[in-house]
């Protein structure tokens, strides 16, 4: 329903400000894990999607360029791309991908490797980003994670722009590891799957 | 005396193809959608007058205005 703005529809704000410091100060990078963590926690205690219903600032920033600024052709989307091999495929996809970005962290901080200062975009390119990095007061390790994970937030939020411009603003929601994690979440607690009904 | 017959549209949703993302319910401008159990989206079709502005706003564009 059409409501009063609430403080959560200001999110996007901090969307917006999360990834622009990620060229100022790599480390900031870090508070992307609430946008892992809350999604999974309101699902698991509420058995809500929640957080993509109300609090996803990535979802209202996409609304709001594709929306308002007129950005996004609001054209439909391919039906593969929301097939459920598709969105199970890209969650098992990006889960690999986040393994290998811990494994590399863990190397790392074992000592195995050297810290690369560089952000990987779409898992391919790395780009220099030794700009953003001014040195940590713990182990490199930490500083790894934070080009690693905020090579996972850049390269979803570019995936999700272009989906946007394509398709409808708010496409990427279809294919969202995030959204496909928690709705299994909440398909499962609400037994939808024991009747056999699983698809639905 | 003759009588007209209204037809009436109604959205409806395809929910095995829901992603619950909760875009139709934040435009609906009567409160007529809800998110069952964060698994897919209903429409309260006492509410739902047949706007279509969910319909529009679906990133999967699954739900189709139908006469009921």
């Amino acid at each position: 329903m059409k409501q009063k703005k609430q403080w959560y529809d200001y999110l996007w704000i901090w969307t917006t400000i999360y990834l622009v410091m990620g060229f100022f100060n790599i480390l900031f990078a870090w508070l992307g894990l609430a946008c892992f963590f809350i999604p999974l926690i309101i699902s698991v205690v509420k058995s809500t999607k929640g957080y993509c219903n109300n609090y996803c600032g990535r979802g209202q920033l996409f609304a709001l360029l594709g929306g308002r600024f007129g950005l996004s052709r609001k054209k439909d989307m391919p039906k593969w791309m929301k097939s459920k091999w598709f969105r199970y495929g890209f969650l098992i996809f990006f889960f690999i991908m986040f393994f290998q970005m811990l494994w590399n962290t863990y190397l790392v901080f074992a000592g195995a490797q050297d810290l690369k200062q560089v952000v990987t975009l779409l898992w391919t390119f790395k780009v220099p980003w030794h700009w953003a990095y001014h040195g940590t007061l713990f182990s490199d390790g930490v500083a790894q994670f934070a080009f690693g994970f905020y090579s996972v937030m850049l390269t979803s939020t570019i995936l999700g722009f272009v989906t946007m411009i394509l398709f409808k603003p708010r496409s990427w929601c279809v294919y969202c590891p995030m959204g496909t994690m928690t709705q299994l979440i909440c398909k499962a607690k609400a037994g939808t799957c024991s009747t056999g009904s699983c698809s639905r | 005396m003759q009588e007209t017959k209204k037809i009436r549209k109604k959205a409806s949703i395809l929910q095995n193809e829901c992603v619950a993302c909760g875009c139709c319910v934040k435009v609906c401008p009567l409160g007529a959608i809800s998110i069952y159990k964060g698994v897919y989206a209903q429409v309260d079709e006492d509410k739902c007058v047949g706007c279509g502005k969910c319909a529009v706003e679906c990133p999967a564009s699954i739900i189709n205005l139908i006469s009921k």
